[in-house]
């Protein structure tokens, strides 16, 4: 049973300041990934529970207790680097072992724990080579096989695979996910890609500018972002953006966008004034899939021009010019055949996000 | 010609290849090494089977293997030997404490770590017979600060034949430990910071991440220091002769320069040279060799 709580977390470096009031509970064996582009203090909060790093203000607290003032090596948590940190003196069994060693705990029990941890991680043929004889994805396994030989209470990992190749990644994103089902241990993971966060989280934390964004299930994050932030970070690729020029006709709502005018359902206006959007100052986003289609004029389709195709194999992404902007659009692969044709477009009301301009935030309209 | 070359094209308007231009720096420093260095060496060794002397114009005679089996049959040499070598152990130990003491508390976020490093290596920087000439002044048995200071009333430092070795390797660690903590500093800042976050994180304490993370990183760089410091401390010569004279406890560079400068015996004087070389070769090769285990890693 591990739990981690943030309270008011607070942090400066110099005149920057890093991390401002983050709030968070870490559930016990919750997998939770915080995600957020470089510089977003995801790695110094991190760092911080890990006891790496200092704070200004605020508590850390791991199952109830207080641990802000504690040194790292009391606080009983794993942390797995970016750049692995492997002893470069010490043979992979031995690395593995330094925990265990560093604690004194007797030889058998030490020899039995790396053993089994080696053989769960597939690296038992590599155990008397040192770190330099390794691979990436290898010392990675090793980095980690050396955070779990000590049941900690917590794993934390920062962007233990981001400096794989992208083949190695993703199995080893696969095998990331099997040993936290097998272990089942508290784990916050930090990481600027999005796709790895949304197949390992359970929770996905998105930070910006030092400030939580968004805390939620991938699923959450990625339908319903709170603000425009998280809904252009998250997702690949990123959200449609624009103004909108919201105004009610006789047959419904016209959402204008560059322009061109889309339809839809006349309960918009309503849950606007509701949401208490302001004339002018609402953003429209939707991703690419919410673009609907059609090679002839259909009932709610607008005509639009083809752009550049991006053929991606199962799909393609292609660039609508609507009025004096573009749209880019998910569609069948060569659904469009190239650039400069004509195609009907449509904005999936379902799958449309309407944002405050001024705040950012999202209005949470649902159609 | 209008515009400016770098100096490589230059060269190569001249007709200058890079094998040209590398003979150009190499071929002086061989002729420097062979007639300074090389010749010297294989001349001495040749006098080493002979009875020469530079003093005197007596025929020389091809003598064979006489003077090394003098040489090692003599108690007095085996006792200059077993001095130096005792020396050796006290001066270098010495230096290596001190230095790498130093050097572990310099590895920190100090104020004024720059001024302070720069301070502490002056003493490698002056002359080692001024050096020898000051000391002397310290231990000096009626006025000397040294037996003033400790109250040691007239402690006849360098005259005493226990306490002379002592007081010359006491004014070598000043001189030299200045030397094993800038090459200590070097490791010990080489040491990436992310292995003692990783150590701290595996629970270990600082001793334990000390003997077994610092020392095994740095102990490559220790080594060469220690390497060095050996060899100079064998051939220690100028601090000993400055503040001791003649001693009776004699160094063996002592007893070499009196053998082949005070009684002009200069083939036995180049057999003892060889047999002194061959020892710093035996010692430092022991030291290469661990050296190399330990980068292997």
């Amino acid at each position: 049973m591990t739990e981690i709580q943030l309270r008011n977390i607070d942090k400066h470096f110099g005149p920057v300041h890093v991390i401002r009031e983050i709030n968070l509970t870490v559930k016990d064996q919750e997998f939770v990934v915080l995600l957020g582009p470089s510089g977003c203090g995801k790695t110094t909060t991190l760092r911080a529970i890990a006891g790496l790093e200092d704070i200004d203000s605020g508590d850390i607290l791991i199952d109830g207790k207080p641990v802000q003032n504690l040194h790292a090596s009391e606080r009983d948590v794993a942390f797995v680097f970016q750049n692995y940190a492997l002893y470069p003196h010490l043979t992979v069994y031995e690395n593995m072992a330094f925990p265990l060693r560093a604690v004194r705990q007797n030889r058998e029990e030490i020899d039995k724990t790396v053993q089994s941890v080696a053989t769960s991680l597939g690296i038992t043929g590599l155990l008397n080579r040192r770190p330099s004889a390794l691979s990436g994805g290898d010392m990675q396994r090793v980095a980690i096989g050396r955070s779990l030989v000590r049941r900690p209470k917590a794993i934390l990992l920062d962007e233990p695979i981001g400096s794989l190749d992208a083949k190695l990644r993703e199995s080893m994103r696969v095998e990331l996910k099997r040993l936290h089902i097998e272990n089942g241990s508290t784990s916050i993971y930090v990481t600027h890609d999005q796709v790895e966060a949304m197949s390992l989280a359970d929770r996905i934390v998105v930070m910006h500018e030092g400030l939580l964004q968004q805390v939620g299930t991938p699923d959450d994050v990625y339908r319903y972002p709170a603000n425009i932030f998280v809904a252009q970070f998250v997702g690949s690729p990123i959200m449609n953006m624009a103004a909108a020029d919201i105004s009610e006709g006789s047959s419904g709502v016209s959402v204008s966008l560059g322009g061109v005018s889309f339809a839809f359902p006349a309960a918009l206006s309503g849950k606007l004034k509701e949401a208490g959007a302001q004339k002018g100052k609402v953003m429209l986003g939707v991703r690419p899939e919410g673009v609907l289609l059609s090679h002839e004029p259909k009932d709610g389709y607008v005509e639009v021009t083809s752009g550049i195709i991006e053929p991606l194999g199962s799909h393609d992404i292609v660039d609508l010019k609507v009025g004096d902007i573009v749209l880019r659009a998910r569609t069948k692969s060569g659904f469009v055949a190239g650039p400069g044709l004509k195609v009907w477009a449509r904005i999936d009301p379902a799958q449309a996000h309407f944002f405050d301009t001024t705040s950012g935030s999202s209005l949470e309209i649902r159609l | 010609m209008m515009t400016t070359l770098s100096p490589s094209s230059r060269a190569a308007t001249r007709g200058w290849s890079d094998i040209t231009i590398r003979n150009l720096f190499v071929i002086p420093t061989v002729a420097f090494l062979i007639i300074f260095n090389v010749f010297p060496l294989l001349y001495s060794l040749g006098f080493s089977f002979t009875d020469f002397r530079a003093s005197s114009k007596a025929p020389v005679n091809f003598v064979g293997l006489k003077n090394y089996t003098d040489i090692l049959a003599d108690p007095v040499i085996w006792r200059s030997f077993s001095t130096t070598l005792w020396y050796v152990i006290v001066s270098v130990t010495g230096q290596f404490v001190v230095g790498f003491g130093l050097a572990l508390l310099l590895n920190r976020p100090i104020p004024g770590k720059g001024f302070l490093t720069t301070l502490l290596l002056l003493p490698m920087m002056l002359s080692p017979v001024v050096v020898g000439l000051f000391w002397k002044l310290i231990y000096d048995p009626s006025w000397g600060i040294l037996n003033y200071a400790l109250g040691l009333g007239k402690t006849a430092w360098l005259t005493d034949a226990n306490l002379a070795l002592y007081a010359v390797a006491i004014t070598d660690i000043w001189m030299w430990s200045p030397f094993v903590m800038l090459l200590s500093l070097a490791g010990l800042s080489a040491v990436p910071k992310h292995l003692y976050e990783a150590a701290s994180i595996d629970r270990a304490s600082k001793l334990y991440t000390f003997f077994r993370i610092t020392l095994p990183l740095v102990a490559p760089i220790l080594l060469i220091a220690v390497i060095f410091r050996t060899m100079e401390a064998f051939k220690t010569f100028d601090i000993a002769f400055v503040m001791t004279g003649q001693p009776q406890a004699e160094l063996i560079s002592s007893r070499l320069y009196k053998m082949a400068f005070a009684q002009w015996q200069t083939g036995p004087a180049s057999a003892l040279a060889y047999i002194v070389l061959i020892m710093v070769l035996c010692i430092t090769n022991i030291y290469v060799k661990y050296l190399n285990k330990a980068k292997e890693r």
